[in-house]
């Protein structure tokens, strides 16, 4: 009931997770053999950047649009080249439905 | 029970058409009541689907002819053609009504507390019960002049809907575009049933499948339709409406709208398989829906990434999904004339196809809903602005790994399931495209990291140190969906074997859809 | 050949007013023009429905004192008559839009007025 048969091989969801918790309870044991002694709380816990002070969390948090800065200055071109048909105008909408409808009617009809 | 059964299809389309009547009268009488009422009727309605997709699953196609003597007596006596107003449910039909139905009880649920301080609820309960009669309509119906009531139905709903808050500038713009776009498709759709009924004479859907000669003019009505509702499904490059809708639409309404642009992805299908297939060289229509499809994928996924408001974010991935159900169908569509293909691999795409579709509307309707939980709560949809809400707000938080995880494709969920079924089958078809399937899952991925990481991580923020839990209704409306979700990730197998296989069948398989209704002697 | 064009020139209208149409709305900005672009479509499918029907010679299909001859086909101007009724709701509908754009913006234009772009 819970395998995925088709033609070439078998997705079993069950299996992945019995193999799942199997992995995660190594990584647990292996965890717990580690550093115990730390007090919550204390200046052991705090964020620490190399001895500076700290900034407020405004300022500390990465704005979402600077998150992927190298993929989208390296895509710079891509990006121009796509965000000029992303008008927002409603006429360009339609002429898009034309031209496409006009294409697509060219093809069935040579196909044929 | 059997009465129930029997009359099952007319009264799925019914009872939330009194709904939706009613309501305003029973307003009056206090919001409760009203509540009450349209959550009683829609218990009834999924009650009626229950049963109706048993009785399809156990006996096969149900044709139901509105003013017949009997329901299932689709041609009249002394006539050779039926010409009543018929609905006929089959594997395919029912698949989406169960779709639908599971969408429309999430959104229902979650409108309850959503809309607590807003003016003017019953017109918009009454809407959304009109918005859910033009997706069964059109799902169930057997027609072609039925299929374009029924999408105008939805359309002018589903706009009324997204423009629900007046107040914003925005919400009205993108209701204007999404009704333009409706209309013109509507009218186009509307001329090629001329076009198909000045040839024949004929509008049911069975009747013109067997009358079909393929000449010029059908071939310039099946350009027309299918394009028609590629741009009703926001596939690229008709696509730019949908973000602009999907983004201003309020909570509940987005995962409804989003399920009628699958409801138009049905309709799509059943022009293409059922009225177009049988003799006919599907090939070259074929190509075209998976070239779309590879386009919608791809475009769609890039300009995602790219956004910082997050419904818009959402409304671009939606459209990248709807890509994959396009490129799977349009594999089986391009094989169907080549029985050794499309037994080793068309029908495993068309599988993963379908079972996208019901995979998509789960995840991507909770992760819509996750977005205006946090709209709800801190007023403003720009992800620069946000940040750290996971600490107060845990079971969104909860709901938005879930929804993220699946809708990537990340295994155990079931987004895993339905596509590898498509990465599989389409790399035996051509394995460039799956390799563009791959990638794109990849950047999907990558941006709703993008978003876990700007809303959810990070440090509290002082501006929203008050932020709470939203209530209870809306988390049972996004509990609903987690629930299908982990459901259909633990038992892939069955869902696909019960739900999936039949609607293949269905549309692969036109000759017992014209049988169920030409075969039927007066 | 001049026998044919009085019978077509129903059909000529009806490419007539859906190239028009569709001209209006690809290229006028003013919101109320596209709408009424949107009339006019609608006025030329409606116009080919009906005509798909006739049939050369014949009467109106009423059964009362009937005169001889062929009856038109009724069924077009069924779908017609519900062809009309939807488009005069989605007219209300998007005229009822743009006078809210219009109190938001203060500007109908369709490249002024947009806040939602990319």
């Amino acid at each position: 009931m819970s395998v995925l048969t088709y033609g070439y091989a078998v997705w079993s969801p069950i299996v992945w997770l019995v193999a799942l918790i199997v992995l995660a309870l190594i990584a647990l044991y292996v965890r717990s053999r580690g550093q115990k002694r730390y007090k919550k709380g204390t200046a052991q816990t705090d964020i620490f950047i190399s001895g500076i002070q700290v900034p407020p969390a405004e300022e500390r948090h990465v704005p979402a649009h600077n998150i992927y800065w190298g993929f989208f200055e390296a895509l710079k071109g891509f990006y121009s080249t796509m965000m000029r048909p992303h008008t927002g105008i409603i006429n360009d909408y339609i002429l898009w439905l034309v031209v496409i409808m006009t294409l697509t009617v060219l093809v069935l009809v040579m196909a044929i | 029970m059997e009465y129930l059964t029997v009359h099952s299809p007319i009264l799925i389309v019914a009872v939330p058409l009194l709904a939706a009547f009613v309501t305003p009268l029973i307003s009056r009488m206090g919001n409760k009541v009203r509540d009450t009422f349209n959550v009683t009727l829609f218990g009834f309605t999924m009650f009626l689907v229950a049963i109706l997709a048993i009785d399809i699953y156990t006996g096969g196609t149900r044709v139901y002819t509105l003013g017949a003597a009997v329901p299932e007596l689709a041609i009249p006596e002394n006539y050779m053609v039926p010409v009543r107003i018929m609905f006929q449910v089959d594997g395919i039909s029912i698949f989406m009504g169960l779709t639908t139905t599971i969408v429309m009880l999430a959104a229902l649920v979650y409108s309850l507390q959503f809309l607590k301080n807003e003016t003017g609820q019953d017109r918009f309960y009454s809407l959304l019960m009109l918005l859910y009669v033009g997706m069964i309509g059109l799902e169930f119906t057997g027609d072609m002049f039925n299929l374009f009531v029924f999408l105008e139905i939805l359309s002018i709903a589903g706009a009324s809907l997204a423009s629900y808050r007046t107040n914003l500038a925005d919400a009205v713009e993108g209701g204007f575009k999404y009704i333009v776009i409706s209309a013109v498709s509507a009218l186009l759709v509307l001329f090629a049933i001329g076009i198909l009924y000045g040839q024949y004479n004929l509008l049911s859907i069975a009747a013109l499948a067997n009358a079909m000669q393929f000449n010029t003019l059908d071939m310039i009505a099946l350009a027309m339709l299918a394009i028609a509702f590629v741009m009703k499904l926001a596939g690229v490059p008709l696509h730019m409406w949908a973000p602009d809708t999907y983004a201003v639409a309020p909570a509940g309404i987005t995962p409804m709208i989003y399920t009628s642009s699958a409801a138009s992805m049905y309709a799509l299908y059943r022009v293409t398989f059922t009225l177009y297939g049988g003799h006919f060289d599907t090939t070259a229509i074929g190509w075209v829906v998976i070239i779309l499809g590879v386009l919608s994928m791809f475009i769609g996924v890039m300009m995602a990434i790219h956004q910082t408001d997050i419904k818009r974010l959402m409304a671009y991935h939606a459209i990248s999904q709807s890509g994959y159900m396009l490129l799977g169908v349009g594999v089986g569509l391009a094989v169907l004339t080549d029985p050794v293909a499309l037994a080793s691999y068309g029908r495993d795409a068309m599988n993963g196809g379908i079972f996208h579709i019901i995979n998509n509307a789960l995840y991507k309707g909770m992760l819509f809903l996750t977005a205006e939980a946090i709209f709800f709560r801190i007023g403003t949809r720009d992800l620069n602005r946000m940040g750290g809400l996971g600490h107060n707000m845990k079971w969104t938080t909860i709901f938005f790994i879930i929804g993220a995880l699946a809708i990537s494709g990340i295994p155990p969920f079931n987004g895993f399931a339905s596509k590898l079924l498509i990465y599989e089958s389409v790399f035996r078809f051509n394995p460039l495209l799956s390799i563009i399937a791959m990638f794109v899952s990849l950047v999907t991925l990558a941006s709703f990291t993008k978003v876990f990481y700007s809303a959810f991580t990070g440090p509290e923020m002082p501006a929203y140190k008050e932020v709470r839990e939203v209530p209870r209704s809306m988390l049972i409306g996004m509990g609903i969906m987690a629930a299908c979700i982990i459901f259909f990730s633990i038992f892939p197998g069955l869902v696909v074997d019960t739900i999936v296989a039949p609607a293949t069948e269905a549309l692969i398989d036109q000759a017992s859809y014209i049988n169920g209704v030409m075969g039927v002697a007066p | 050949m001049m026998q044919y064009i009085p019978y077509n020139i129903p059909f000529i209208a009806v490419a007539l007013l859906v190239g028009i149409a569709l001209f209006i709305i690809i290229f006028k900005r003013n919101l109320i023009k596209i709408v009424m672009g949107i009339a006019i479509l609608e006025a030329g499918v409606n116009l080919f429905l009906v005509t798909l029907g006739y049939r050369a010679g014949g009467v109106a299909p009423i059964y009362t004192m009937t005169p001889e001859g062929a009856m038109v086909l009724p069924v077009p101007q069924a779908l017609t008559l519900t062809s009309i009724v939807i488009g005069v709701s989605v007219i209300a509908l998007m005229l009822t839009m743009v006078m809210h754009t219009y109190r938001h913006m203060g500007d109908i234009d369709a490249r002024k007025s947009r806040l939602l772009k990319g």
